[in-house]
């Protein structure tokens, strides 16, 4: 098992986000997380790559482990969060960087990895996600849908053992959102572990191994796409389904 | 009532001629050095009031706090005059010129250090995440992807705070530094020439402080490349 998350909790303040969530994945699988906004997906993708920081539970990723209920070293924040790259929404590329300097930042900096090598498996990667002509430009000068592609490109430069992905697609425009599923569909095929937070079904339908469905900070129901989109066991998966299925 | 009258004006050109040398002289041995000098050390301190401004740490900020509250509550003419003519009490001497280094220093580094402060938390918070997320630590992000853009920010400000610079350097006159003002009043000490001496003197900072805001527009443009916005 790569990835094993038991009994998370996370608040803010008051207000309880996650109330005990248990998580499991194995390598090369994809898992899709769905579930009204608010309902704490977000914040259970994000506390995998330990962006949030639970009171309690433990995780554990290939072989990494910590217990949320202690104080977190240095050292163990960094390895566990090492094993994992995020993509996030609003893509939160570096925008004094070019295209290349983005991608080539973490293998540099951080993996100290010759900037040479760096920069040919960068140039390889942006040729896979289709950005090869644009290496050199500034994040400005891209599209929506681009931007977020060398978001991806500067995750998986890092080779991590799993890839997050935090509603991808949500703040493109619908014609650039294609564009974005195309590379994460190559990527699954490619044997990627990966965790994707998003409201699409028909690609969660295609690439997902197993979805599970967040509501008020617990996994109230989970299975494989064809269980979980075709027969929802609870009430409140069915009505969460036809909401996103009326509104695409 | 006596009338007014409005003097004949008469300039002196060989005075005006034989003057402009010494006090511009002053200008570049003294005011131009001592304001480089002043902000190259005022910015560095600035910038340790700003992390420590911006850390958990409660006494750290508490430190940062009643510095930023002391330099900027006292007149800079205060502060000079307590470290080159109070200091020596303690058996602390300077020489006028390190005591202006001194006092010029610590004010940018009091007014200077909101500025970064600002300017590091106008970053957005998805930078610093999207730092974390590719392995980076507190001071990888903060170096290498903060600043940067907080600089960016900050050029207008601190360049503002610098031209300000140069001009309080003229308070060093009081400490016997012989930068370009004092050059004007030893002059008119034997001339009594004021008007003449005294607008040589702005005339001259007028120029220093043009050729800086020339050289700041220069390195905004070069700070926006990478913004849409030009």
């Amino acid at each position: 098992m790569l990835l094993q998350a038991m009994d998370i909790h996370k608040s803010f303040g008051e207000s309880r986000i996650l109330k005990g969530v248990d998580l499991t994945l194995d390598e090369g699988k994809v898992l899709v997380i769905i579930g009204p906004s608010g309902s704490g997906k977000t914040t259970l993708l994000r506390s995998l790559n330990l962006l949030e920081l639970p009171e309690q539970g433990t995780l554990e990723i290939n072989g990494k482990h910590v217990d949320f209920s202690k104080r977190l070293s240095k050292k163990e924040t960094r390895d566990i969060r090492n094993q994992s790259a995020m993509v996030f929404q609003s893509h939160n590329l570096f925008p004094h960087k070019t295209v290349l300097e983005n991608v080539i930042e973490g293998p540099v900096i951080v993996q100290k990895i010759p900037k040479d090598r760096a920069i040919d498996e960068a140039r390889e990667i942006l040729d896979q996600v289709g950005l090869i002509d644009y290496q050199n430009q500034y994040p400005f000068q891209l599209s929506g849908g681009q931007q977020q592609r060398v978001g991806i490109a500067r995750a998986v430069a890092l080779k991590p053992k799993l890839l997050l992905f935090d509603e991808p697609t949500s703040a493109l425009d619908p014609e650039l959102v294609s564009d974005v599923l195309k590379v994460m569909k190559d990527l699954a095929t490619k044997g990627w572990t990966m965790v994707i937070v998003t409201h699409e079904l028909k690609f969660a339908q295609e690439v997902a191994d197993k979805v599970i469905f967040v509501d008020q900070g617990v996994i109230s129901e989970e299975g494989t796409p064809d269980q979980l989109f075709q027969h929802p066991q609870h009430e409140r998966t069915r009505r969460f389904l036809s909401r996103i299925l009326q509104r695409t | 009532m006596a009338p007014f009258v409005l003097g004949e004006i008469t300039i002196d050109w060989p005075l005006a001629f034989h003057s402009f040398w010494p006090i511009l002289q002053g200008g570049l041995i003294y005011t131009i050095p001592l304001a480089i000098i002043s902000f190259i050390f005022g910015l560095a301190l600035a910038m340790l009031m700003a992390l420590l401004r911006l850390s958990r740490v409660q006494v750290a900020q508490g430190i940062a706090r009643v510095y930023i509250s002391i330099i900027r509550g006292t007149p800079l003419l205060v502060q000079l005059a307590i470290i080159f003519y109070g200091l020596p009490d303690l058996g602390i001497e300077v020489s006028p010129f390190a005591g202006a280094v001194v006092a010029l220093s610590m004010n940018v580094g009091g007014y200077a250090a909101e500025t970064i402060r600002a300017s590091i938390l106008s970053v957005p918070k998805g930078q610093w995440e999207a730092g974390y997320t590719i392995g980076m630590n507190y001071a990888q992000v903060m170096r290498r992807i903060i600043l940067p853009q907080a600089a960016r920010v900050s050029v207008p400000p601190l360049s503002n705070t610098f031209i300000s610079l140069v001009k309080d350097t003229s308070l060093a006159s009081t400490i016997t530094v012989t930068e370009l003002f004092r050059r004007a009043q030893e002059i008119t000490a034997t001339s009594y020439d004021f008007l003449l001496l005294y607008s040589e003197a702005a005339f001259i900072y007028w120029v220093f402080c043009f050729i800086l805001s020339i050289i700041q527009g220069r390195i905004e443009s070069r700070l926006d490349r990478y913004v849409a916005t030009h």
